[in-house]
């Protein structure tokens, strides 16, 4: 059995840490790509185009 | 409408429930099943007053063709509903106006048990079995419904699509009251966990992963088949707020129970494992149900009724990614100063101080959704609420992470000042961003022209809005006085006060407090009449809102 305690620990803290950190920003460099506003703005406006 | 097979299922488990009450292995567990056998007779009684009995079918009793033209009536009726299944939405709204009420009447119950004991009625009505009939009764019946209703609202609205499922959306919305009722029968019947916001006992635990999981199938097989290519923001936040209630109630109620037909269960963990998955539960709970959940809300229906797009709807998304990713790790601090290690309460402490920036990244672009509309405010008491609700969310997300600082905590922790932190958020934030949502549903789902009356909607808001004010002042005073005495030495290095010293202390805060919630109450009535009134189709005449200020003619 690997998955003790300590190895799942020091998983954690170190690259599950890392990919969550650089998932995170991922999301961030890829919602401020240039050229996202109108995408943004088209989504925006989806609540307003119905009754 | 043809509910055979239902009402064939349901009447098999009001007998299955009959039998569970025979067999019962302890007594609460006999009362209880009892309990569910009634509500489920109920049920089937009701279902098969539905049932057409005089189809062409049926053994005919009668030669005068009535049957065919009930069949009919029928046919005629189904092919008109291939629009949005808003009925179920309807029976959200009125369930949320009642939970609503019920969950604050308990509120101001237990309230003034704590200011006058004598109130304490034995045993079903004490102190210990009505806080968490108040607590869930506000959170899962007023918040859950409230949830259930704008999320299958506001999915088919965004996705330009029918809920999915055909009729399990409704076993979703009566499951889930059925949940609700179990839940507070058994805690008044004595049936508890004595896990904080999860007390419901391993068999109604397991009704409601069966009900959650049918949720998150209603809930993703209509963004499966939408027509909008986007998903929108709002339905992000239902669905990570779907999605990881299912996996914290799973791991939280993992729990064995005494035995097959009897109410006592033991968890799954021991010491400070248990604690920790409780408060990675319990804080969670807060941040996802009553955080994620509501903020779904609040990017759909600020929009809709200022009638404005997102301030950013790129904001927006870095919001959601954000809440959930530091969210989930701030549980700890609810174990300050116990056996839990110290790193893990650091962890804790760091990642709910880090909260504050996609707190107050989302308030700020709630409000800045009115920039260039603000006048609205002056004529919409309900777009008021909303503001307010925002206002809310951004000072208790302020007051949190300082009070999960170790040392702040080591003054508040256990006082009455996290109890009126928890309810500057749940009624400021929580209650006032609902309200909204109710007020803008019911003229909407029932088309009427607009509400009863939005004189009462500033009634009601202000009413709200003062016993929040006052409960949350209150508490703070009454709490940090409550932390300084219990930490008072004396020279001799002895405690200055005794416990009970520190209890007469409070007595005339809790009446201060109780009188808040009355306030609030009082609000919550207003607008259980303002929505019976306007579901009837009632106007009020009355001078519309703001038009004193407006210059003369």
């Amino acid at each position: 059995m690997d998955f003790d305690y300590h190895a799942m620990r020091a998983f954690a803290d170190s690259w599950g840490l890392l990919a969550m950190a650089l998932f995170f920003l991922g999301v961030v460099g890829f919602v401020l790509r240039p050229g996202a506003r109108q995408a943004a703005d088209d989504a925006a406006a989806i609540p307003l185009k119905e009754d | 409408m043809k509910y055979t097979t239902e009402t064939m299922l349901v009447g098999l488990a009001a007998f299955l429930a009959l039998l569970g009450a025979g067999f019962a292995a302890d007594e609460p567990f006999r009362q209880h099943a009892y309990v569910l056998f009634i509500v489920l007779a109920l049920a089937t009684i009701v279902l098969m007053r539905r049932i057409d009995f005089s189809g062409d079918k049926m053994i005919p009793l009668r030669a005068d063709g009535s049957g065919k033209a009930a069949a009919g009536a029928t046919a005629a009726s189904e092919g008109t509903t291939v629009a949005y299944l808003d009925e179920v939405v309807r029976y959200g709204v009125v369930a949320t106006v009642f939970w609503a009420v019920v969950g604050l009447l308990v509120g101001v119950v237990i309230a003034s048990q704590l200011a006058w004991p004598d109130l304490n009625i034995q045993p079903w009505f004490n102190f210990g079995r009505l806080r968490p009939l108040h607590t869930s009764a506000v959170i899962f019946a007023f918040g859950g419904n409230a949830l259930l209703a704008t999320s299958f609202h506001v999915v088919q609205r965004t996705c330009r699509a029918r809920l999915w499922g055909g009729n399990l959306a409704w076993f979703v919305f009566w499951g889930y009251q059925l949940f609700i009722v179990m839940a507070a029968t058994g805690y008044l019947l004595g049936i508890t966990e004595g896990r904080e916001y999860a007390e419901p006992e391993w068999y109604v635990d397991l009704w409601l992963t069966v009900v959650w999981v049918a949720y998150l199938a209603v809930f993703l097989g209509t963004l499966v088949k939408r027509r909008e290519p986007h998903i929108y923001v709002a339905n992000w936040f239902y669905l990570s707020f779907i999605v990881t209630i299912a996996m914290l109630h799973v791991v939280n109620n993992l729990s064995m129970p005494v035995s097959f037909l009897g109410a006592k269960s033991y968890s799954a963990f021991s010491g400070v494992q248990d604690a920790l998955t409780q408060w990675w539960y319990g804080h969670n709970a807060v941040g996802f149900f009553l955080t994620a959940g509501f903020l779904g809300m609040m990017y759909y229906f600020i929009p809709k009724q200022a009638n404005r797009p997102v301030y950013s709807y790129r904001l927006s998304i870095i919001h959601f990614w954000a809440l959930i990713f530091l969210y989930i790790w701030a549980g700890p601090h609810h174990l300050h100063y116990t056996a839990l290690p110290d790193w893990a309460q650091t962890l804790g402490m760091v990642f709910s101080i880090m909260l504050w920036m996609p707190s107050w990244g989302g308030m700020i672009n709630g409000l800045m959704t009115l920039s260039g509309a603000w006048d609205k405010l002056r004529t919409d008491p309900v777009l008021r609420m909303m503001v307010m609700s925002v206002a809310f969310y951004g000072m208790s997300t302020f007051e949190g992470p300082m009070m999960s600082i170790k040392s702040v905590n080591s003054l508040s922790h256990y006082t009455d000042w996290t109890i009126g932190h928890v309810h500057s958020g749940a009624l400021g934030w929580v209650g006032m961003i609902s309200f909204g949502a109710v007020y803008h549903l019911t003229p909407k789902l029932w088309q009427r022209e607009r509400l009863y009356s939005l004189r009462l909607v500033n009634w009601h808001f202000w009413l709200a809005t003062l016993g929040i004010v006052v409960y949350a002042a209150v508490m703070w005073v009454s709490g940090i006085m409550q932390g300084l005495m219990w930490r008072e030495y004396g020279e001799d290095g002895y405690l200055v006060y005794s416990f009970a010293e520190t209890v007469a202390a409070m007595h005339p805060y809790y009446v201060m407090r109780m009188l808040g919630g009355v306030m609030y109450l009082a609000g919550a009535l207003i607008m259980a009449f303002n929505v019976y009134k306007t579901i009837r189709g009632e106007i009020r005449r009355e001078v519309p809102m703001g038009s004193a200020l407006q210059p003369a003619e």
